[in-house]
């Protein structure tokens, strides 16, 4: 029995993959690394000697040091770290409840709800303040996963349709948000164009903030759920046969992913891809069981965004490409090498 | 994963239902869907700014007289309209081959990605080249076109039984977003080129350049005849690989022209009039609807419903909200994708 | 239906009963498949459910393990309606095997059959002493431990379905509903599940249900047999009592004859078609 870690006392037991927490281990350095370099990066480059001992407020040469990483950089790397971990967790989820695993927040339309409304108030009204445009984010997402769970509805939510259904729903939403980017003022079009495309440029402090009490609350919700995510992932009969509550565990769980979407893209746009891309390769680390594949994948996530943020500033600097170009390049294809893999199923 | 057959809940293809349908209510329903076609033409080029009688219309066209009227009509008014109806029938056309050719009801050049790779290409060679000339720009929109016509067609036909409907969707979605991701990362590289083409990449039939037209024209011309003659193997090939090659078609040749003649289809579209969405999905249904599945007579009725529709669409897109126009892409996308969402939910069950 | 047939019926609800159901209608999209149904399912026995294709006995079998609401009537276990317990008491006692089931891709058999252990568990007792027992108890029944950590997708047909059955045995149920567990397996393999399936009752006296298509294998390892047709019950009882060939005609619309099989001394059903 050296398959699974069990921990076990009086009141609670839970078991685990024995992969995961050296997987855990392995990610959390890499992603630790690939800060370390990012925060270093930019205009005025810091070695990662002196970014770790700014961080670890240790004195430097340069006063400057501490400004500049902790006001500027900080927070937005921070920021895509936990975006990335949002969108992680929530295409688990949805990976999950459609019993598909080409399914992604980006594919079946919840990006693009919120994305339309957020372009919506750029280029609508330049002059709201930025607290509303998460709220609005959040929002469209909702209302498109309402959308979809209504539109898929026949006597029983079926996986299938939910996820054509979603395609059609964000082609509707794009053409929306074309309209707005033809007849928009060309500078709020510019800016809307980066925030579809996903970016954490200039991201501060303040940004930060709202996002953290989805996270606080919904992950821990998310790994509660993992036995329920495992049975449902069986099929809607075995996992009544078992005793789960099917529709209602299916809605818990698609709000769930739905509010770690909505958050994600209100704080950073839509970053592509990272749902997807995340959640298979952690499955390839540690197995299918949700409770050791939901930590993973979220440190995939957060791992996988940070990376590209980095790319995305360094590879044509001084011109900065938004992370979610590069993780959409990168995740299109690995998309469909998955498909290439599933051709037989 | 559903099987494919079990996915799809295919209406029953009875012989009955093609054969009930006479030869001569066939002519007889193309020649009426040539009249309203007719009559969508004359009326897309009566509407506009200006207020002109169809009389005045009638007048340019046959006794020129050189008059501000005549001149609106013959260098604005008249290559917008047949710029619509050709658009319409190329994109209708290309995308009832393509379901046929996937045997897929949710196929068509939209929804697997085709026009945007038209519209990457393009948009990438803007960027690359700045003004470039004609045939090179349209030569890019068609190595677009193709490039991702065949990265579609070789996922779509992976597997043993094909690609089900959903995965040939995904496939489309995904690439579609790729392209776009590329896109939107040159538009962000270079805000001039965003200015200059943002109203093409909606997907528009107005103010196109005229000249272009007439270069691209003659693709679509061939585009539109090869695909009519290609009416009967086609429809031996809709009853799948393996009955037609018992039925002793060269599937593999068929398979091959007809790719070809949805690449000069699309290509040409996109070129002239950016990425126009849903008139590929869409027409191919009510063709379907109308006369069933002989391909002789869908694909002609696909090319004259098709420039209906587009006619339709780009008139709307010039009322809707007047005097602004808007890009009638965006018209044909707020219909079709409710269309498409009609379909999932009726033809593809659990 | 014959007065032997009744006499049969009559003995057969004196018996211990698992499962009853109560003037039962079923229906899909609104076209009703099972009507007015009675029917008491035997304690500690095996059971089988035959009929033609779309007479309704996968319908009804879902039906009895409460996948599918009733448009009225109800399904009684032990003395409570199953729809006025909540799921999670049904599953501590009834488990079900649906047709043709599909695990993720890359699932351990493990792993599957440790999920059967979710009705009795909650979210801080996710993995007891006993969960851990019962799989592994669950395992060496159905002689999967050798291959407990291979993935499901890299099995047989036959191991495969051995794999569901066991997860439904770590469910640890009185009673087990199965639904064609035989479909896609060869002969050997059909015959290596109905045998387990024989084991588990004898062995741990577990009632068995279960839809199979194939009559004489019926025949072969049912203690009673439910012959069913167009939505009704026509004949309960032994094999060997209510299988004749004005049965067969019944239910399935040929002419056949019965005779002795010379391996179990159950009936077996000859069809008799135009080929001599």
């Amino acid at each position: 029995m050296n398959h699974w870690i069990t921990v076990r006392s009086r009141q609670i037991s839970f078991r685990i993959d024995r992969r995961v927490p050296i997987v855990l281990v392995v990610l959390g350095l890499i992603t630790l690394a690939i800060v370390l370099l990012s925060l270093g990066q930019g205009e005025y480059p810091i070695s990662p000697i002196d970014v770790l001992k700014t961080l670890l407020k240790i004195e430097t040469d340069n006063a400057d040091y501490d400004f500049i990483i902790h006001t500027l950089r900080l927070p937005r790397a921070l920021i895509a770290f936990l975006v990335g971990v949002g969108f992680a967790i929530s295409g688990a989820i949805l990976q999950g409840i459609t019993r598909n695993p080409l399914a992604a927040p980006d594919i079946i339309g919840i990006n693009a709800g919120a994305s339309v409304v957020a372009v919506s108030f750029i280029v609508l009204f330049p002059s709201v303040p930025g607290f509303v445009l998460p709220i609005a984010a959040f929002a469209g997402a909702f209302v498109a996963a309402i959308l979809i769970y209504l539109l898929a509805w026949d006597g029983g939510s079926s996986p299938i349709r939910l996820i054509l259904i979603g395609v059609g729903i964000a082609a509707f939403t794009n053409a929306v948000i074309s309209v707005m980017l033809t007849f928009g003022q060309i500078n709020s079009v510019s800016q809307a164009w980066i925030w579809i495309t996903g970016s954490v440029y200039g991201r501060s402090w303040e940004h930060l903030l709202p996002l953290l009490p989805w996270l606080i609350v919904l992950i821990p919700l998310a790994l509660l759920l993992s036995r329920d995510l495992n049975v449902l992932h069986l099929g809607d009969d075995v996992a009544r046969g078992v005793g789960s509550r099917v529709e209602w565990q299916r809605v818990l769980l698609l709000i769930t992913s739905v509010a770690l979407t909505g958050a994600s893209v209100a704080t950073a746009g839509t970053v592509g891809f990272v749902g997807l891309m995340a959640p298979h390769l952690a499955r390839q680390l540690v197995g299918t069981a949700y409770e050791g594949l939901l930590p993973t994948a979220a440190l995939m996530g957060g791992m996988i965004t940070v990376l590209a943020d980095l790319l995305g500033r360094t590879l044509f600097a001084p011109t900065e490409l938004p992370c979610g170009v590069i993780t959409a390049t990168i995740g299109a294809p690995y998309f469909l090498y998955l498909l290439y893999q599933n051709r037989h199923q | 994963m559903v099987k494919p057959s079990s996915l799809i809940r295919e209406k029953a293809r009875s012989p009955q239902k093609v054969i009930g349908r006479s030869q001569a209510l066939l002519v007889v329903g193309l020649a009426l869907c040539l009249l309203v076609l007719f009559i969508c033409l004359i009326t897309s080029i009566t509407f506009g700014a200006a207020e002109i009688h169809p009389n005045t219309v009638f007048a340019a066209l046959t006794a020129f007289d050189g008059s501000t009227e005549h001149l609106i009509i013959r260098t604005v008014r008249m290559p917008r309209s047949l710029i619509a109806l050709m658009v319409g029938a190329a994109l209708a056309v290309a995308g009832t081959i393509l379901q046929g050719l996937t045997r897929n009801p949710l196929a068509s050049p939209d929804i697997l990605g085709i026009n945007s790779g038209a519209a990457f290409a393009m948009v990438l060679v803007l960027f690359l080249l700045g003004g470039v000339s004609a045939p090179v720009y349209v030569g890019f929109a068609f190595l677009g076109a193709g490039l991702t016509a065949i990265a579609v067609y070789l996922l779509g036909s992976l597997g043993r039984s094909g690609m089900t409907p959903l995965k040939l969707v995904l496939a489309g979605s995904a690439l579609t977003y790729l392209l776009f991701s590329l896109t939107t990362s040159i538009l962000i590289l270079d805000q001039e080129t965003l200015d200059e083409i943002r109203f093409w990449l909606a997907g528009s039939v107005a103010g196109r350049d005229v000249s272009l037209f007439l270069q691209v024209l003659p693709c679509m011309v061939v585009g539109l005849l090869m695909a009519f003659a290609m009416g009967k193997p086609l429809t031996t090939l809709a009853l799948g690989e393996d009955v037609a090659t018992g039925l002793g078609l060269k599937t593999g040749w068929v398979k091959v022209t007809a790719i070809v003649v949805v690449v000069l289809l699309a290509g040409s579209a996109v070129a002239i009039a950016g990425p126009i969405s849903f008139i590929g999905l869409i027409v191919p249904h009510v063709a379907r609807f109308l006369i069933g599945t002989d391909y002789r007579w869908l694909l002609p009725y696909s090319a004259c419903l098709g420039g209906i529709l587009l006619l339709l669409a780009d008139i709307g897109a010039r009322l809707i909200l007047k005097p602004q126009e808007i890009p009638v892409g965006i018209m044909t996308s707020l219909l079709g994708a409710p269309f498409f969402i009609y379909l999932a939910r009726s033809r593809v069950k659990r | 239906m014959n007065a032997e047939n009744s006499a049969v019926t009559a003995q057969a609800l004196s018996q211990r009963i698992a499962l009853t159901t109560r003037k039962l209608t079923l229906a899909y999209d609104g076209a009703s498949v099972i009507s007015d149904l009675d029917l008491a399912i035997p304690a500690g026995k095996i059971t089988v459910l035959v009929g033609s294709n779309g007479c309704g006995k996968s319908t009804l079998l879902r039906g009895l393990a409460r996948l599918l609401k009733p448009r009225h009537g109800t399904v009684y276990l032990d003395s409570a309606s199953i729809f006025k317990l909540s799921t999670k008491e049904v599953a501590k006692r009834l488990g079900i095997l649906p047709q043709g089931p599909v695990a993720p891709e890359g699932l351990t058999v493990r792993e599957l059959v440790a999920q059967g252990r979710y009705p009795h568990q909650n979210w801080l007792q996710q993995w007891s002493k006993e969960d851990e027992w019962m799989v592994e108890q669950a395992l060496s029944i159905t002689d999967m431990i050798e291959l407990a950590d291979r993935s499901l997708d890299t099995l047989s047909g036959g191991q495969r379905q051995r794999a569901w059955i066991a997860m439904s045995l770590s469910q640890n149920t009185d009673i087990l509903l199965l639904d064609e567990p035989t479909t896609f397996l060869d002969l050997a393999h059909q015959i290596e599940v109905l045998d387990l399936l024989y084991d588990l009752n004898q062995t741990q006296g577990r009632t068995i249900v279960m839809v199979l298509h194939d009559l004489n294998q019926a025949c072969r390892y049912a203690d009673c047999l439910v012959a069913i047709a167009q939505g009704q019950v026509v004949a309960q009882g032994e094999p060997a009592q209510i299988m004749t060939e004005a049965l067969v005609r019944e239910v399935f619309g040929l002419e056949s004859r019965i005779i002795q099989d010379p391996v179990a001394g159950t009936p077996l059903c000859i069809p008799v078609g135009r080929r001599r």
